[in-house]
């Protein structure tokens, strides 16, 4: 096991050393879902970007760091 | 990424967005998530409101998910936050993994070594009270 800031937890933790991320895991266990330290799902959709409407994929930004939000919608005032 | 299509995206920001940033045009892409599927994905689609919550997910040049935050739609996030964590994992992974970022760490703070000196005396290394400075 590499040394890290792993715990030695009833569950594998991610090596990638950092300390308390917040386990937000949403209902439904059935559904693939997101974890820490696992690959994001890929996905494509259609997108706004520079004045036109293109296509976005997640792997597209393979090699890059990505900060991937999400939002209730547009005009909503926060 | 929100359920709205890209053409009320397009609405938006040319109608309020482009007025709010001194750019003038939003920096990255506005995704469209219809129907929420991708929200639905990452655990932050809300069936009953038909909308992505605030979700937010770093994710790694390999792709990987390093970590994320979801919050209810009334409270907006922190943006220098969100900085301060792609910074920390990227000396972290610069390093590849020698170095780890304590709590509060921004660049140029205490980075902590990991190993067996390290071990009972990350105290003789790290202050707490740096998490708060």
């Amino acid at each position: 096991m590499e040394v890290g800031c792993s715990r030695p937890a009833h569950d594998s933790v991610d090596s990638a050393a950092k300390p308390s991320v917040e386990k937000t895991e949403p209902k439904k266990e059935t559904k693939p879902m997101v974890r820490i330290g696992k690959k994001a799902p890929d996905f494509a959709v259609s997108a706004y970007k520079d004045g036109g409407f293109t296509e976005v994929k997640l792997s597209d930004y393979l090699g890059k760091w990505v900060v991937l939000c999400f939002y209730p919608g547009d005009f909503t005032f926060v | 990424m929100s359920v709205d299509s890209a053409f009320v995206h397009k609405v938006w920001t040319d109608n309020e967005l482009s007025k709010m940033i001194t750019a003038g045009k939003v920096p990255f892409p506005m995704l469209s998530d219809g129907g929420g599927k991708v929200g639905e994905m990452y655990g932050v689609y809300d069936e009953d409101a038909g909308v992505d919550v605030r979700g937010r997910f770093l994710i790694d040049p390999d792709g990987t998910v390093v970590g994320f935050e979801v919050l209810t739609p009334p409270v907006g996030r922190n943006v220098l936050e969100t900085l301060r964590q792609v910074q920390a994992f990227q000396h972290v992974r610069a390093t590849k993994g020698a170095e780890v970022c304590p709590s509060g760490w921004k660049p140029g703070k205490t980075v902590l070594k990991p190993g067996p000196d390290l071990v009972s005396n990350v105290w003789k290394n790290w202050k707490v009270k740096e998490a708060f400075e």
